[in-house]
C-alpha cells in the first residue's frame, strides 16, 4: 500500500465568520492514489462543497479543520521542492474560458510557461511541436490559435486550450471544475473526448466536478454525490445513476432533463417539493428536512456511510442494516483505489 | 399554417452596426406561432436566439437596429409601432421572463407591490382589496405561500425570485410569455420545479410560451415545437419528437447526436469547426463550411425557409432543392 | 486590453476618452511652459531686485513684477519647473514604495501585511498636512530645503495612498483564475507579481501616479504658503507667500495674484482630467460592442 498521491484527513472547511458561517464541506476523508485510472464525478448542486473540495485538493483553500496531504506530507509543511512538484503533478481545468487567461498575454503563455518551468522540451522547436501536438488533439489549429490574443478567440477555442494544456502536461491528477457547462453543446463531446483519452490512453486519473448529471454519466466511472458537505451515496456511476438509492439521489436523477422528448422528467414520488425549507445548520442527516422517508433517528444523527452491494454506499438510515463504511475507506468503493 | 397564428414573423432582419461593418445577428428570420403552443427556440452562442427574444420585445438597442422584416402579433406588426403603443403591448399581450431573476427584481421592493406594479403601470384601476387578491390569486398560480407577499427578493431563494418574475409575466394573462433561458442560473432541481410551474400555467391560461436556450433536454422535456438557430439564421422548425427522431438539417442531427443520453454512454461526436463570423458570414448556406453532406449549390445559394412536411420547416438543399 | 495600431490608434482613442486626451494636452503644455519657455528666459530675473518693482504686465514684462523686483515671467517659468519637480519626486517615490508595498502586502499576507496595514491606518487618521508642517518645521535650516529635500518629507506621506489602492486591487486580483493557472504552471510569488499583475494593474499604477503627484504638488504650495521651505528659489508656493506677506491684494497687484493661481489651476485640472480618463482606461463603462 503506498502513499496515496492526495489525501483529504477529516477536512473541514467553514466559511464566513462567527455569526455567519457556512459549512462548505464537513469531515471529508478521502484518498486518491497515483495509478488509479479511473474518472470520478463530484457531484452536487451549488452550496453542495464539490468546487471546494476541488480548491482544498490543489491547495488554493485551506482545510479549517483537518489535513489536506501530498505524498504524506501535509501542504502546509511542503518545502519548496515539494511544493513545486506538487504543482506539477496536480493540475486544473477550470469552468471559465476567459479567466485563465491573463489578457495582456497570448493565449500561447498558457502552453509555453508550463513546458518551461518544467522542462518539458529541450529547445524552442521541440516546445513548438508539443504544443501543436496538443492542440490537434483537441480538434484545433495551430495556425488558427497560436499567436491569438484570448478576446480574438471564442469561448470554445479558449477552453479546448485550456483542456490542450492538460494533455500537454500529463498530471498525475487532473481535477476539473465545471469543464463544459460554459462551452456551447456541440463543443461539449470533443472536450469530454479529449479529456477521457487522457484517462484512458495515459492514466491520469480525472476529478470531474458538476452539477450536470448527463455529462457525468457520460465521462465518469464513480461518482461522489455531495449535499451541503456531506457525502450522500457513492460509488459507481452507472448503477447510481439508472437505480438511485439515497432519496436525494433520487430527486436528483428525477430532475435531470433527459434530451429524450420519450424519456419524461422522472416520477420519483412526490418529493416535499412545495416547501421551501432554508437550510439552516442541524444535527442528523442534512437531508432530512426535505427527506419524505425520514424519521426520529434521522434528525438526531447524521447516518454513517452504508454499503449497498459491492460498488457503492449511502449515507441513508433506510440502509441501516447493511454494513457501515467507514470514512476512512471510502475511496474502497473505487476497486482499484 | 393557419393565417390565424398568433405570431408571425415573417422574414426579419436584426443588425449591429459595428466599427468593421454590421454584424447580422438575425438574418432573414419567418416562423409562425400558435396560440396555447409552446415553442423553444435553441441555438449556440452567436446563433442569435437572444437577439430574437429582444426584437419580440422591442428592446433592441443602438447600435442594434431591426433592419427588415415584420413581427405580426395578433394582426398588429409589432415592428411599425411607436414606442408608447410598444410600451401598452409589454405585459399585457406579451410578457417576459428574464434570464437570472436577481438582476431583474426591485431590491428595496417588497414582493406584492413589484406585482402589481407593472398593471398599474398599464392604469388597471383596483381598489387595495382587488390589489391584494390579486396577489394571491398570483402567488398562488406559482405556488410560492401568501406570506412571501410581505417580504423582500433577498430573503427569496434563487428559485422563489425566478417565480416571482413567472408571476409577474402572467400578472394581465398576456398572449404570449417569452421565456429567455428563465433557469440557467438554477440548480437542476429547482429548474424542474419552475419549469413545472410554467407548463402548468400555460396549459391553465392557455397562453403561448417561446422558450429560449441552449439546453436540449430542458426543451426536450418541456416544448411542443422546437426551432434551430445557427448564426442568425433559422435552419428547421418541427413538433419536438419528430425533430428529436427524424432530424431534417444535418446541423440539427449532428447537434442532437452530440447530446449525451443514457444509451450513448462513451460516444463522444461533435461537430468539427467553428462558428462563422456573423460580420462575413459564408456565401451561400451558412452551415455549409462545417456540414458533412455539403456540396456545391451549398456553397452558392441560400436554401429558402421551407415547409417540406405539414408543420416541418427546413432550410437546406438536400431537402428542398 | 485593446491595442491601437500605434500612433492612429492612440488618436483615436484621445477621440473616445476626452478626459484624457484633455489631461495630457494641459500637462504637455505647462511642461512646455516650465521647461521650453525657460530656454529664452533668463533665471536671473526670479530674483528679488533683478529689475522693477511693482510693474503692471506690458511689452518689456508681459507678466508684470513684484513688489520686490521679481520679473514674474521667469518667476513662473521656473517657479512652475521647481513645483512641478518636486510634485513628481515625491510622487514618483511615493508610487514605488506603495507598488512594493502593495505588491507585497497584497500578495503575501502575512505578519508583515498586518505591519503595513496598522501603519496606513494610522496615517490616514492623522491630518497628513500637520504632520508635514511638524516634520518640516523641524528640519534644520528650512529655508535652505532643496527640492529633493522637500521631494522627501512630501514622500513620507505620499505613499500611503497607492499603497492602499495598489494592495485593494491585487487582493482581488490574486484570487482570479489566471493567477491560480500561474502557479499550477510552476511561477514563483515573485514571478506572479512581476510578470501576470503588474502588467493588469498599469493603469492603477498611473493613476495613483497621478494621485501622488498631484497630492505632491498639493503638499508643497501649502508648506511653501505658510512660509516653509526655501523662500529664495522660485516657486509656486514661494510666489503665494510673497504675495500675501507684501498685501498683493489690497495694493492692487492683480497680475501677482491671478498668475500663479491660474498655474496652479491648470496644474490641478491636468491631473483631475488624466485621473477621469485613466480611470476610463482601467473600468471602461460603455463599450460599443456587440
Amino acid at each position: 500500500m503506498s502513499t496515496p498521491l492526495i489525501e483529504l484527513k477529516n477536512v473541514t472547511k467553514i466559511f464566513g465568520g462567527k455569526k455567519d458561517f457556512t459549512v462548505a464541506l464537513e469531515d471529508m476523508t478521502f484518498a486518491v492514489n497515483e495509478n488509479f485510472p479511473k474518472i470520478v464525478t463530484i457531484a452536487g448542486e451549488s452550496g453542495s462543497g464539490k468546487t471546494t473540495m476541488g480548491m482544498l485538493m490543489l491547495g488554493f483553500y485551506h482545510p479549517t479543520i483537518g489535513q489536506v496531504m501530498f505524498r504524506g506530507q501535509s501542504l502546509s509543511e511542503l518545502n519548496r521542492t515539494t511544493m513545486f512538484q506538487y504543482r506539477r503533478e496536480i493540475q486544473a481545468v477550470f469552468q471559465d474560458p476567459f479567466a485563465v487567461y491573463n489578457p495582456f498575454y497570448k493565449v500561447d503563455n498558457l502552453l509555453s510557461i508550463p513546458i518551461k518551468n518544467y522542462k518539458l522540451a529541450k529547445s524552442r522547436v521541440e516546445a513548438r511541436e508539443l504544443m501543436e501536438e496538443a492542440l490537434e488533439r483537441v480538434g484545433l489549429r495551430p495556425e488558427e490559435t497560436l499567436g491569438r490574443y484570448p478576446h480574438q478567440l471564442s469561448g470554445g477555442q479558449r477552453q479546448r486550450i485550456a483542456v490542450a494544456r492538460a494533455l500537454l502536461l500529463k498530471p498525475k491528477l487532473l481535477i476539473t471544475d465545471e469543464p463544459v457547462s460554459m462551452v456551447d453543446a456541440s463543443l461539449r463531446s470533443t472536450i469530454l473526448k479529449a479529456l477521457r483519452g487522457l484517462n484512458r490512453d495515459f492514466g491520469v486519473p480525472i476529478f470531474y466536478i458538476t452539477h450536470d448529471l448527463t455529462t457525468a454519466y457520460h465521462i465518469s466511472d464513480y461518482i461522489i454525490i455531495l449535499y451541503h458537505g456531506s457525502v450522500m451515496e457513492v460509488g459507481n456511476v452507472d448503477t447510481i445513476i439508472r437505480n438511485p438509492q439515497h432519496p436525494y439521489t433520487k430527486l436528483l436523477v428525477s430532475s435531470i432533463p433527459w434530451p429524450n422528448p420519450d424519456l419524461p422528467w422522472g416520477g420519483a414520488e412526490e418529493m416535499i417539493q412545495k416547501s421551501q425549507v432554508a437550510f439552516k445548520a442541524i444535527t442528523g442527516c442534512k437531508f432530512a428536512p426535505r427527506c419524505p422517508y425520514r424519521f426520529d433517528m434521522c434528525e438526531s444523527k447524521a447516518p454513517e456511510l452504508f454499503t449497498i452491494e459491492n460498488d457503492r454506499a449511502a449515507a441513508c438510515y433506510l440502509y441501516r442494516d447493511n454494513e457501515i463504511l467507514s470514512r476512512e475507506a471510502l475511496s474502497k468503493v473505487f476497486p482499484e483505489t | 399554417m393557419s393565417a390565424t397564428a398568433l405570431l408571425q414573423i415573417k422574414n426579419l432582419k436584426v443588425y449591429y452596426y459595428v466599427e468593421r461593418g454590421a454584424v447580422k445577428a438575425v438574418d432573414d428570420v419567418s416562423f409562425n406561432l400558435e396560440l396555447g403552443v409552446k415553442m423553444g427556440l435553441v441555438g449556440e452562442s452567436g446563433s442569435g436566439k437572444s437577439t430574437m427574444a429582444l426584437a419580440l420585445m422591442r428592446m433592441i438597442k443602438p447600435p442594434g437596429k431591426i433592419v427588415g422584416g415584420q413581427m405580426i402579433l395578433d394582426g398588429t406588426d409589432l415592428v411599425k409601432l411607436s414606442e408608447e403603443q410598444m410600451r401598452q403591448i409589454k405585459l399585457s399581450r406579451i410578457a417576459m421572463i428574464p434570464q437570472g431573476a436577481m438582476n431583474s427584481l426591485n431590491p428595496v421592493m417588497r414582493i406584492d407591490k413589484q406585482l402589481v406594479d407593472g398593471m398599474l403601470d398599464h392604469n388597471v384601476m383596483m381598489t387595495k382589496e382587488e390589489r391584494e387578491k390579486r396577489v394571491n390569486e398570483l402567488l398562488q398560480m406559482v405556488d410560492l405561500a401568501p406570506k412571501v407577499a410581505k417580504m423582500y427578493p433577498h430573503e427569496l431563494s434563487g428559485g422563489m425570485q425566478q417565480r416571482v418574475t413567472v408571476a409577474q409575466s402572467i400578472s394581465m394573462e398576456p398572449d404570449l410569455i417569452i421565456a429567455d433561458e428563465p433557469t440557467s442560473a438554477l440548480d437542476v432541481v429547482i429548474q424542474r420545479q419552475v419549469m413545472e410551474t410554467i407548463n402548468r400555467l400555460q396549459q391553465k391560461l392557455g397562453l403561448s410560451v417561446i422558450l429560449i436556450g441552449h439546453d436540449m433536454g430542458l426543451m426536450a422535456q418541456t416544448v411542443d415545437r422546437l426551432a434551430v438557430m445557427y448564426a442568425g439564421r433559422m435552419m428547421e422548425i418541427g413538433e419536438t419528437r419528430a425533430m428529436f427522431h427524424h432530424p431534417l438539417h444535418p446541423y440539427t442531427e449532428l447537434l442532437i447526436k452530440s447530446l449525451p443520453v443514457l444509451e450513448n454512454k462513451g460516444v463522444f461526436s461533435g461537430i468539427p469547426g467553428i462558428t462563422p463570423s456573423l460580420l462575413n458570414p459564408p456565401e451561400g448556406c451558412v452551415f455549409h463550411t462545417r456540414c458533412p453532406k455539403a456540396w456545391d449549390l451549398c456553397e452558392k445559394t441560400i436554401p429558402q425557409f421551407t415547409e417540406v412536411q405539414p408543420g416541418r420547416w427546413v432550410a437546406c438543399h438536400l431537402h428542398t432543392a | 486590453m485593446q491595442r491601437g495600431q500605434g500612433f492612429r490608434g492612440f488618436l483615436n482613442y484621445i477621440r473616445r476618452n476626452p478626459a484624457f486626451g484633455g489631461g495630457l494636452l494641459l500637462l504637455l503644455l505647462l511642461l512646455l511652459f516650465a521647461t521650453v519657455a525657460g530656454l529664452f528666459v533668463p533665471k536671473d530675473g526670479a530674483y528679488p531686485l533683478a529689475t522693477m518693482p511693482k510693474q503692471a504686465p506690458s511689452a518689456e514684462h508681459p507678466f508684470g513684477t513684484d513688489s520686490v523686483g521679481r520679473d514674474l515671467l521667469p518667476t513662473l517659468i521656473y517657479g512652475t519647473r521647481m513645483t512641478l519637480s518636486i510634485g513628481m519626486i515625491a510622487g514618483c517615490i511615493g508610487l514605488g514604495v506603495g507598488t512594493v508595498l502593495g505588491f507585497m502586502t497584497g500578495y503575501f499576507g502575512g505578519l508583515f501585511d498586518t505591519i503595513v496595514k496598522f501603519l496606513v491606518d494610522v496615517l490616514m487618521t492623522i491630518p497628513s498636512f500637520l504632520l508635514l508642517i511638524t516634520i518640516a518645521s523641524s528640519v534644520p535650516n528650512p529655508e535652505n530645503m532643496s527640492i529633493l529635500q522637500m521631494a522627501l518629507i512630501l514622500s513620507l506621506v505620499s505613499w500611503v495612498q497607492p499603497t492602499r489602492a495598489i494592495r485593494a486591487q491585487v487582493l482581488s486580483m490574486r484570487e482570479r483564475a489566471f493567477v491560480m493557472m500561474a502557479k499550477l504552471s510552476g511561477m514563483s510569488g515573485m514571478e506572479i507579481i512581476i510578470k501576470e499583475l503588474m502588467p493588469n494593474l498599469m493603469p492603477y499604477l498611473a493613476i495613483s501616479l497621478a494621485g501622488a503627484v498631484n497630492g505632491g504638488v498639493l503638499g508643497s504650495l501649502g508648506l511653501q504658503t505658510l512660509g516653509i521651505g526655501n523662500l529664495r528659489e522660485p516657486s509656486l508656493g514661494m510666489t503665494i507667500y510673497w504675495l500675501r506677506y507684501y498685501n498683493a491684494f489690497l495694493q492692487g497687484y492683480w497680475w501677482w495674484i491671478i498668475e500663479p493661481v491660474i498655474v496652479i489651476a491648470a496644474i490641478f485640472i491636468a491631473f483631475l482630467l488624466l485621473s477621469i480618463g485613466l480611470d476610463e482606461f482601467a473600468n471602461p463603462r460603455t463599450r460599443r460592442t456587440v
